[in-house]
């Protein structure tokens, strides 16, 4: 890559640019946020999130001074609560449900407060969960993304010997390496992983599960382990291995240099060694999800020129968030609705594009096209290396217990969803450990915030009032 | 615009709120700084034998983000000398002659003392007299203040040893660290008093650092009970005004105080029987300004109820007070959700179950769950109406046929 190629601004700019979207909170907002929550009964709010934390539970406890309790009633419900409480879709969950919003339009800030908390327990080093006494029994984690995070912390609170197996150099899956960088740096998602590992959960990195039972390697670059081998280490294993590479567009220039795919991309800004980010002036990001909307922002903010987001349906059909659309409308990016990537064109490198839009065939400029058109399934990896079923999808076929057609094996997470939040990963993990506690001990447990039930009616008073 | 002038047992002023004897009245400066603020009338922080304050002296109870809505204060009275708040006294007396100055006195229970502080003291020119028999800390001890107006005699004895000397009217100010505040209020009387004033704070203690364990507020590791004040006190206050103000026997006016703030706060003690009202800890908290509020809400409140003289709503409601056994038996309300105005947050379901009749149970209505009230378990407590957070939400529905009125008195009148 020649160094031209990338950031245009100065380290200073940058780091401005990248600063948290949604900065910490100070003590006195916190407590002044925290007094303003009305301590709903059964609110709407924990019936929105995903892992149905106890939202007034914790916000009380951040108003009565108890910042650790509030902390432990977050990682209760959910073991990456820090990460969630700022990669979170907020407004279309927790706050979206907040009655503050339905009476006053302004919905009680629950992801900062959870931020606020969840940042307080780390800052003091509070082990909120300890490693559990032992109970004989071990499963094997594939996938430290959310998933896998999540199965592991509660499996380690119940006594089981966890080994998490993970692909790449640092374990957090795409909250380590996915994550717009204003929205939470990598450092929040590693202090999760190692408040799980402190917890007594082994990590082993580097490391690719593989079919056949002769192909595990432990010693190499990239370590391999068959999945007969993890049958036969483990009691149970839980597969949460996400989802696979960058759908391709199947069209001519695809291979060409300065052509991307939005989650390497991403991953490179993740190491926030500026200079080292490939970057162009005008840049074509082709998609309109979530992971589009990362791409054209971060574009901008390491200051390309001009930068186009190009979907081949109208705006209404986007499928990111309004609030992520509105973030890029106010960055300035443009858009190109209703067009269809026809050729990239460019000698070894991209300067243009050939679209269409409508019966109109025509030619633009560029010089980086980023694909964010959504990642492949993992359909080959559940049927071929671990021999369970998938759906018409491509996704893993799990039971109300996140158990594969194997009984031993069990999956959760963007593998088994098809590709959802964090916190519905998260959640997954935790009926996954409570499925996988029940087949192998016949036990039932039954984490916070795992099932929603309506209070119980209290019996009325017999006596005629 | 109404009027808002007062007579207050022969003392006139130019609206009914007066400045307490506190902080705010401590010296001359400060009190005319608060009549160019407003203030028609001002009670001088307390006169006698010049005190040793310590350090620190406040402390506050808050709730949630609300700061201060309860103060204790362990600061007694003035600590200044005698001559020099008499000069100023008369001095702001001559600047102001149509604004109200009250000379408050705590003098040791002896009469020649309270006779010469009465007669040094009305030479300034001041409107009037309010005998200090209520601060509740430190005077108390030395059998000053509240260590005698908890003893009704005592009052009597003490407010005739100064009407005996003096020329202007004499207001005593009550103590409401007792069980009735009857008897102390015909004491006053029956010694002669022009009127009460009420009420003096209240025996507190504010609170503990839970860190050092120290209580506050903290002087050198070590704490004492002070005077409790502010809005937290107010029904406490309210309550003592309108026994006052029912009992038949008592029938001076009354200066109402404790925990006012705004102009409502002034018309509700004023509807239950006080003449005007007196303000510490609000102007404490945020300063004179307030009072520009109070003038201005009050004159629209009057004017909106068709009210020529702020007098015209003295002791209103009075009537409307009443003991419990005379209470209407057969009236019966209902709470009722209004569900396009309920924002599920559940507040009125949980109270009921935990806190009154298990009278709620949820409902699914257009595709949410609401709270609805099962009538028969309803006994119209009025708790899911207080809690509600969205107005209207919930309204409490009288539901009974509003036939013959039966109070409990009447039920057991046989027996």
């Amino acid at each position: 890559m020649d160094n031209a190629f990338c950031t245009p601004l100065d380290i200073t700019q940058i780091e401005h640019n990248f600063a948290e979207i949604n900065p910490a909170m100070s003590a006195a907002e916190a407590m002044q946020e925290a007094n303003r929550c009305l301590y709903c009964y059964d609110a709407p709010c924990m019936h929105a999130c995903p892992t149905h934390i106890d939202v007034p539970g914790f916000i009380k406890k951040i108003a009565s001074g108890n910042v650790i309790g509030s902390a432990r009633v977050i990682f209760d419900a959910n073991p990456i609560g820090a990460s969630c409480a700022r990669v979170c879709p907020v407004e279309v969950l927790c706050e979206g449900a907040c009655v503050e919003k339905t009476l006053i339009k302004k919905p009680i800030e629950i992801g900062r407060l959870q931020r606020y908390a969840t940042d307080h327990a780390m800052a003091v080093d509070k082990q909120i969960f300890e490693k559990c006494e032992p109970n004989g029994m071990s499963v094997g984690i594939v996938g430290s993304g959310p998933a896998g995070l999540s199965c592991a912390a509660y499996l380690a609170r119940l006594g089981y010997d966890v080994t998490v197996y993970e692909a790449k150099e640092k374990a957090g899956g795409l909250d380590t390496y996915g994550m717009a960088e204003y929205k939470m740096p990598q450092t929040v998602s590693l202090s999760e992983v190692d408040h799980i590992a402190r917890m007594g959960v082994k990590f082993i990195l580097n490391t690719r599960i593989t079919g056949g039972d002769d192909e595990t390697e432990i010693l190499g670059k990239v370590n391999r382990v068959s999945m007969a081998m993890l049958r036969e280490w483990h009691d149970a294993v839980f597969l949460g291995v996400g989802l696979g590479e960058t759908n391709k567009l199947g069209i001519p220039g695809e291979d060409l240099d300065g052509v991307f795919d939005a989650l390497d991309l991403i991953e490179k800004i993740k190491t926030r060694d500026w200079k080292s980010i490939p970057l162009g002036q005008n840049v074509v990001v082709i998609g309109a999800g979530n992971t589009a909307i990362d791409a054209v922002t971060q574009a901008k903010r390491l200051g390309a020129e001009k930068v186009t987001l190009m979907y081949r349906r109208t705006e209404k059909d986007a499928p990111a968030y309004e609030y992520e659309l509105e973030l890029a409308r106010k960055d300035g990016i443009e858009f190109m609705w209703e067009t269809i990537p026809v050729e990239i064109k460019g000698d070894s490198r991209v300067n243009g594009m050939t679209v269409l839009q409508g019966e109109s065939e025509f030619a633009i400029d560029c010089d980086m096209v980023i694909k964010a058109i959504g990642q492949q399934k993992m359909a080959s990896f559940f049927t071929d290396i671990a021999g369970v079923d998938v759906d018409e999808k491509g996704r893993v076929v799990v039971n109300g217990q996140m158990q594969t057609s194997d009984a031993k094996i069990f999956a959760g997470g963007d593998c088994a969803n098809g590709g959802a939040e964090a916190v519905d990963a998260s959640q997954m993990g935790k009926h996954a450990a409570m499925g996988i506690h029940e087949t192998l001990t016949g036990e039932k447990v039954e984490f916070a915030g795992a099932i929603l039930r309506d209070p119980p009616k209290a019996p009325v008073d017999p006596n005629p009032h | 615009m109404a009027d808002l002038t007062t007579n207050f047992a022969g003392i006139k002023s130019p609206n009914p709120f007066w400045l307490a004897s506190a902080p705010p009245t401590n010296m001359g400066s400060m009190i005319e700084r608060a009549f160019d603020a407003g203030w028609g009338g001002a009670v001088w922080k307390t006169l006698g034998e010049p005190i040793t304050n310590v350090s620190s002296r406040l402390a506050a109870l808050d709730q949630g983000q609300v700061r201060m809505i309860g103060l204790n204060n362990i600061e007694l009275i003035t600590d200044r000398p005698l001559e020099v708040n008499l000069k100023e006294m008369a001095e702001c007396k001559k600047k102001y002659p149509n604004h109200t100055v009250i000379a408050s006195l705590m003098v040791e229970s002896k009469k020649e003392a309270w006779q010469e502080i009465t007669k040094r003291t009305q030479d300034t020119g001041c409107d009037g007299f309010e005998l200090n028999f209520g601060c509740p800390h430190g005077m108390s001890e030395r059998g000053m203040g509240a260590a005698m107006g908890q003893v009704p005699e005592y009052t009597c004895m003490v407010t005739e040893w100064v009407k005996e000397v003096s020329d202007i009217p004499v207001i005593v100010k009550l103590t409401p660290n007792v069980t009735h505040i009857v008897p102390p209020g015909r004491a006053a009387q029956k010694g002669g008093a022009d009127a009460v004033s009420l009420i003096n704070t209240i025996n507190s203690v504010m609170g503990v650092d839970v860190d050092t364990m120290i209580p506050y507020p903290n002087v050198n590791g070590m704490a004492a009970h002070g005077g409790y004040c502010g809005t937290a006190v107010k029904p406490i206050a309210l309550n003592m005004v309108s026994e006052l103000a029912r009992d038949a026997e008592f029938d001076i006016p009354i200066s109402g105080i404790g925990g006012i703030n705004t102009w409502r706060d002034a018309v509700e003690f004023m509807l239950l029987g006080a003449a005007n009202v007196q303000v510490c800890t609000a102007v404490m908290h945020y300063g004179y300004r307030i009072v520009e509020d109070m003038i201005d809400g009050l004159n629209n409140y009057l004017d909106e109820k068709g009210f020529a003289s702020v007098g015209d709503i003295v002791g209103k409601s009075v009537g409307r007070i009443t003991d419990w056994g005379d209470l209407d038996l057969n009236y019966d309300v209902k709470a009722r959700v209004n569900e396009d105005k309920c924002i599920q947050c559940n507040l009125c379901y949980v109270a009921c179950e935990d806190g009154a009749h298990q009278s709620f149970e949820f409902v699914e209505s257009n595709g949410k769950r609401y709270p609805r009230v099962i009538e028969k378990e309803c006994v119209g407590c009025n708790l899911c109406y207080l809690v509600c957070p969205s107005p209207g939400a919930i309204e409490m529905v009288r539901v009974d046929a509003g036939g013959p009125t039966e109070s409990w008195r009447e039920r057991t009148a046989g027996n």
